[in-house]
């Protein structure tokens, strides 16, 4: 059970630079999709008994993670006419340098953090402090708006990490509103790009810069 | 019962405005709603019920001394929306008017959240609800400042996510059975594990503290306040800040409580310090008199973080401060709402004259300049002056000598600009917009009622008030 819990902290955390290497538009956004699957999956291989509030957790976040965010990002790239990050703030090598030490960082960091007996030997908490950088690195260093939305997205995937550490503690309504909240904080993000697209004729948020001071 | 009514009723409100047919008589709803909820929230302020310790919501001594300075800044706000949205009647307000009274039930339900991720999701829904109201202008500068928010107050309210998630761990590493209330959290108090505490009050107040726009978390704010509407950035400016913050002071309790107290008041102090010189120095430089407003909002926010880290004195004040910026800065931005909207433009290089043009506005916004800016007889200067005593009561004398001096810094630039905006001559091109632009006395009523509230707040605040404010310190450092 364990070894598997494991394999998909890897995937997502090999995902995380694949997403900071690629310019590819929709590299990117498989690899947030297939990461969203994978830890979607995860409360199944934690959970030794299975009942149907897990199960309504599965199916919603795979569901929103891997299928709904996904082909709502491809339609904005299809509507925006664009597949590619051409001239990033931060360009791919140094990027992909960054998500590397902040993941032997996150790894580094969890020897300070004290852990329950049962999290020690999971790999949970570099994993999800891995992710949240990866995500900062999208956010800050990305031009192209579709990108800044997968590392948004990335950055929920690593608190979602998280909170699988408290599953089993966190009360219904806190997980369904958090699951709620992602979906519409995206739908809303969707509609946003959708105009800005219509306003600016493109996805470049570098020509937001009427605002300046 | 009542207490869930501030919540359900605005939503109702809400519901009913989706499907209203009339464009003309929908801002109608506005005022209505914003009335009943304004003797609702006065009613339990005055007459306050008992909220179970282990409830998830309440209007508990928190709620009660700042939730109604919010419901009371709302009506107001909805009073001057019906001329305004009769001003903007070729824009549908379906939209406009529905999210505008989903954003009261959910202050109300944020105000009144008594659980850590209950707080979250309130305020979550409260920043996807403003996103409409930010663009109402449908202006390429409005989508670039939507865009802003929601990118900037989507991260900061993640990262409040992973806070309230560090201290969920840190209560169930010390043994916690994984109740969130704050009530629960606070009982545990020494038992949560340190570590994790202190990760969550970084995050936490990172994650709040870029919805209440301090300091450097604020960019987006001079965006987002400088293209919404007044109304919309009254409300934001005195009402969703104020959601973020009642949060900070409710975890902050949950960190005392924990024995990190004093960390926690090093960091308020320190960030609100910050932002103090930020908005000084930014305002000494714009050129924008609705930034203008964000900036002054920025150095409140600091003004209520220095209060948060000066002991029962110093939170007393912020309470007090809650209710002084928020009524005092609507009355700033309605009537800066209006010369906007008379002069057609917002920068010192397109617009002077206003006292000829709109003598009513500019000489509120005169007046209330001098009142953000903490003159005497108005409440801010009272609420400031107990900040200060608090300040050097806890002997932060430096504290306080860099407070005087950024508030002095943001006096001269904020009369710098009002003034090229109100003194002079006309331009040339606002005279033909101005024509169309009658000072009715629905536009200038509003900001004038707030202006008399903020003096009368600052002469004879009433007693309730005053045992509110003490009531809720008494909740905040847990005084039997």
């Amino acid at each position: 059970m364990n070894e598997t819990v494991n394999f998909l902290v890897y995937l997502a955390m090999g995902l995380n630079l694949l997403a900071l290497g690629s310019s590819r538009l929709p590299t990117i956004i498989w690899a947030m999709a297939v990461q969203g699957v994978a830890l979607g999956i995860m409360p199944m291989f934690i959970e030794p008994d299975f009942n149907w509030h897990l199960g309504l957790i599965v199916v919603a976040t795979v569901a929103g993670k891997g299928v709904v965010i996904p082909s709502l990002l491809r339609r904005a790239m299809r509507a925006a006419n664009i597949d590619r990050e051409m001239e990033p703030f931060i360009s791919f090598v140094p990027s992909l340098l960054l998500g590397a030490g902040g993941t032997v960082a996150a790894f580094a960091a969890v020897r300070f953090l004290p852990l329950l007996p049962e999290h020690a030997h999971t790999l949970f908490l570099p994993g999800a402090l891995a992710s949240v950088l990866t995500g900062f690195v999208l956010l800050i260093g990305r031009v192209k708006a579709i990108s800044q939305v997968c590392g948004y997205l990335i950055l929920e995937n690593g608190i979602y990490l998280f909170g699988l550490l408290l599953i089993r503690a966190m009360p219904l309504l806190v997980e369904a509103g958090i699951l709620l909240d992602l979906t519409v904080a995206v739908f809303v993000i969707g509609i946003i790009v959708d105009r800005i697209q219509r306003a600016f004729d493109s996805l470049d948020t570098r020509k937001l810069t009427a605002l300046h001071e | 019962m009542k207490e869930l009514l501030l919540i359900f009723v605005p939503m109702a409100g809400a519901a009913l405005a989706a499907v209203w047919p009339s464009n003309r008589t929908r801002p109608w709803l506005l005022p209505v709603v914003g009335f009943a909820h304004v003797v609702l929230t006065f009613w339990l302020m005055v007459d306050p019920p008992t909220v179970a310790a282990n409830a998830w919501f309440g209007f508990d001594p928190i709620a009660r001394a700042v939730l109604p300075a919010v419901s009371l800044l709302f009506l107001v706000c909805a009073m001057y929306s019906v001329p305004y949205l009769r001003l903007r009647s070729e824009r549908p307000n379906r939209v406009f008017v529905s999210t505008l009274l989903l954003v009261l039930g959910l202050l109300s339900a944020g105000h009144q959240a008594r659980h850590l991720g209950l707080l979250w999701i309130a305020t979550e829904a409260v920043t996807l609800a403003t996103v409409p109201l930010l663009h109402f202008n449908n202006t390429p500068r409005a989508f670039e400042a939507t865009w802003k928010y929601l990118l900037v107050g989507g991260t900061g309210i993640a990262l409040s996510l992973l806070g309230s998630l560090c201290l969920g761990y840190a209560s169930l590493h010390g043994g916690g059975s994984g109740d969130l209330t704050f009530t629960a959290l606070i009982a545990q108090g020494a038992g949560l594990s340190r570590p994790w505490v202190l990760i969550a009050w970084v995050l936490l107040l990172v994650g709040y503290g870029t919805k209440m726009g301090l300091a450097p978390m604020h960019t987006w704010k001079p965006d987002a306040y400088g293209e919404a509407p007044s109304i919309v950035g009254a409300i934001m400016a005195g009402g969703v800040t104020t959601v973020a913050f009642t949060a900070i002071l409710r975890v902050r309790s949950v960190i005392s409580a924990a024995g990190e107290g004093a960390a926690a008041s090093r960091t308020l102090l320190a960030i609100g310090l910050f932002s103090m010189l930020v908005s000084a120095l930014m305002l000494l430089g714009t050129r924008d008199f609705k930034r203008m407003l964000a900036y002054s909002s920025i150095e409140h926010m600091g003004i209520l973080s220095i209060g948060a880290a000066l002991g029962t004195a110093g939170v007393w004040a912020a309470l007090f401060h809650v209710w002084s910026n928020g009524l005092t800065k609507g009355a700033l931005f309605l009537s800066a709402g209006n010369i906007r909207r008379a002069a057609g433009a917002r920068t010192v290089d397109e617009v002077s004259g206003m006292a000829v043009l709109t003598p009513r506005s500019a000489a509120i916004f005169v007046v209330g300049m001098f009142a953000i800016t903490a003159l005497p007889p108005f409440s801010p200067f009272f609420s400031e002056i107990r900040v200060v005593r608090a300040a050097f009561e806890t002997r932060h004398g430096a504290a306080a000598g860099m407070f005087l001096a950024f508030l002095l810094f943001t006096f001269f630039g904020m009369t710098r600009l009002v003034f090229a905006v109100v003194d002079g001559r006309p331009r040339t091109a606002t005279k033909t917009v101005g024509r169309h632009f009658p000072e009715t006395a629905g536009v200038i009523f509003p900001p004038l009622l707030l202006m008399g509230i903020s003096l009368w707040l600052g002469l004879w605040t009433p007693a309730v008030l005053r045992d509110s404010w003490t009531a809720a310190v008494a909740q905040l450092f847990s005084i039997k």
